[in-house]
């Protein structure tokens, strides 16, 4: 799936629930008033004002528990599965900063539960392969991260949750000099802070 | 004792050089010796403790400037001090001049005979320090070499050099002969050591986050953080009168060259780069221009601009090839050429250009070579190669192509020679 269509889903899915969410209550605005008597029609209509309000309230309880409250199970499971996905790196083509589509998947994950946790912090650090100079890997391992750091800022996550910072190809995970080795290497890593115990995201 | 170790260490020391000597005994003319470019100089047996390792040092001095043929001779005994040479003989050796250092109570005395005109040169008292104090001993020794190529050459030596460089991330410095290896930082994340102009002090860059650029004192140890602006720091080099340092640096958007005053103020943004990456700046020995690298062309190519960052033109001619990438410029003390390095078939290979018409030379074609950086005389080049298997330090003399090891040991890498010392 191409990261596009990751990012259309996703959309779709944050888009339907809004929808949902709006339908509700518009669905309790006034009730067409039909043939009736004007007294009938008084007592009808403050029913329908007083049952809307009452639905309103109920909506925005839900909501606010929707959008604000930890997720009821916050197992240890949960814990591991968006640690993960905090800590997941992202890969980069050769002397390239632009982001690939399975970077983009990955990192809407992430920008997902920094939303949804708004103390965590996220130090990017940007790593090459051994290939050119340290100098000039040191430079491209930054703009690798400066690039991923922009990235999350456009999905929402404010700047001065994110550090970009760079090894270049001081701290390679592979040390062999076929394209494998060099691939694993050409990466962004991730440190979250102030993680504690995390809400995982409504999707 | 400590006089005694030290003598016993310069012992050991030297014996790779006393068994070279045996495999070149006997007269060596037409060997080493060509008259219509160097001159052919005997350096005499000096008498007294040491006299043979300070003949071997000199000896190798003098060859390693490329400006002096050594007619290396088995002198049987000393001739004595200031005993007169045997003209007749060094004539038939092809010697134009000769040399005797003979160790003094407070140093060295030098004799320098002119062949032809078969007189005494030249006879110098040197100050040293005690042997005990080898590093200092064998700097002064080093000056003496220099002051011989000068009154030979009328240009002076690069024996009384160093070289600065990286292993294992931590820096080091050596001599120009590759002895007298000494750490010069105790952390294990710096590079890009670069020598003040007065070789005093050295700059260099801390990457590990939050990277930081650092002026050492190389008399005191003493260090001071002269920028520190997150993101990346890397290539810091002084100005030609040591006011200014220039360096890359960049957060997230792209590394620039920029420059800070050498007390640490008035950082400025020199390069304009629009995102990509500007590193390596070298300053004209005039302190006028900087040639860098830039990525701004999509892969990395040599550029120069105004010490302000105005007056940005190309040096090296676009090549888009396959692989295209020319780094890590040094420019000449002389001022007219510029040292890097560039892919060639995909490995980097030592190149100069010049700037007058732009001609290009390529110096080195085995294994994979580095990282120039220029001897004070402009004439030789060290650089790192893999040629010997690992990465070591290796010296060009760009005038004829000679090429010798410089470090050996564990892998090293981005050398700086000082410029000429007067200290130790």
């Amino acid at each position: 799936m191409t990261s596009r269509a990751v990012a259309l889903a996703v959309f779709t899915v944050i888009t339907v629930g809004m929808v949902d969410a709006c339908r509700k209550s518009p669905e309790t605005v006034p009730v067409p008033v039909t043939a009736s008597t004007p007294d009938d029609g008084a007592q009808r209509r403050a029913d329908s004002i007083a049952n809307a309000a009452a639905k309103r309230r109920a909506d925005s309880i839900s909501a606010a528990a929707r959008n604000n409250m930890p997720a009821p199970v916050s197992d240890a499971r949960t814990q591991t599965e968006l640690t993960n996905t905090l800590a997941q790196k992202v890969f980069f083509d050769y002397d390239k900063d632009d982001l690939r589509d399975d970077a983009k998947s990955v990192l809407d994950a992430k920008a997902a539960i920094l939303n949804a946790n708004a103390s965590v912090t996220l130090i990017i650090s940007g790593n090459t392969d051994e290939r050119g100079t340290a100098e000039y890997n040191l430079a491209l391992g930054q703009r690798r991260a400066a690039q991923v750091k922009r990235y999350l800022e456009s999905r929402g996550v404010s700047e001065a949750r994110l550090t970009a910072q760079s090894l270049g190809d001081s701290a390679p995970v592979a040390s062999g000099t076929d394209e494998a080795s060099y691939q694993q290497n050409r990466r962004a890593e991730f440190e979250a802070h102030n993680a504690g115990t995390l809400v995982r995201p409504r999707s | 004792m400590t006089y005694r170790r030290a003598f016993c260490a310069l012992l050991l020391f030297t014996s790779p050089l006393a068994a070279q000597d045996t495999t070149t005994r006997g007269v060596r003319i037409g060997l080493t010796y060509d008259p219509g470019s160097k001159l052919g100089v005997v350096v005499l047996r000096g008498a007294g403790t040491g006299a043979d390792s300070i003949r071997a040092i000199v000896q190798r001095d003098l060859d390693f400037g490329d400006r002096i043929s050594v007619i290396r001779i088995d002198s049987p005994s000393d001739t004595g001090r200031d005993v007169v040479p045997n003209w007749a003989v060094l004539a038939k050796l092809g010697a134009a001049a000769a040399v005797q250092i003979t160790p003094t109570p407070t140093g060295m005395h030098l004799a320098v005979y002119d062949v032809a005109k078969q007189t005494t040169a030249l006879v110098r008292e040197y100050v040293a320090p005690a042997m005990s104090d080898l590093r200092g001993w064998r700097a002064a020794l080093h000056g003496l070499s220099d002051d011989i190529e000068e009154s030979f050459t009328g240009t002076r030596g690069i024996a009384r050099t160093r070289v600065l460089f990286e292993r294992a991330k931590r820096i080091y410095v050596a001599d120009s002969d590759g002895e007298q290896v000494v750490a010069l930082t105790p952390t294990a994340s710096v590079m890009s050591p670069s020598w003040s102009p007065n070789g005093q002090s050295m700059v260099y860059t801390n990457w590990q986050p939050p990277a930081h650029v650092v002026v050492h004192d190389l008399t005191t140890g003493r260090e001071r953080t002269v920028f520190s602006g997150g993101g990346v720091s890397v290539t810091p080099v002084f100005s030609p009168d040591g006011s200014t340092i220039a360096f890359g640096h960049g957060v997230d958007d792209g590394v620039d060259i920029y420059a800070v005053d050498a007390a640490g103020t008035n950082v400025r943004r020199l390069s304009v780069g629009h995102g990509s990456d500007n590193t390596s700046p070298t300053f004209s020995p005039d302190g006028r221009r900087l040639a860098f690298m830039s990525g701004r062309a999509g892969h990395p190519e040599l550029y120069t601009m105004d010490a302000d960052g105005a007056n940005f033109s190309p040096l090296t001619p676009l090549d888009f090839g396959e692989n295209a990438y020319r780094a890590n410029p040094d420019w000449s003390p002389a001022g007219q050429t510029v040292a890097f390095q560039s892919m060639i078939s995909g490995i980097f290979q030592i190149m100069t250009i010049n700037l007058r018409d732009l001609g290009m030379k390529q110096l080195t074609s085995d294994g994979k070579n580095e990282e120039p950086s220029w001897a004070p005389d402009g004439r030789h080049l060290v650089f790192s190669s893999n040629r010997s298997g690992s990465k070591q330090l290796w010296v060009v003399d760009v005038e004829t192509g000679r090429t010798r090891q410089l470090t050996r040991g564990a892998a090293v890498r981005n050398p700086s020679w000082s410029p000429r010392l007067s200290s130790n």
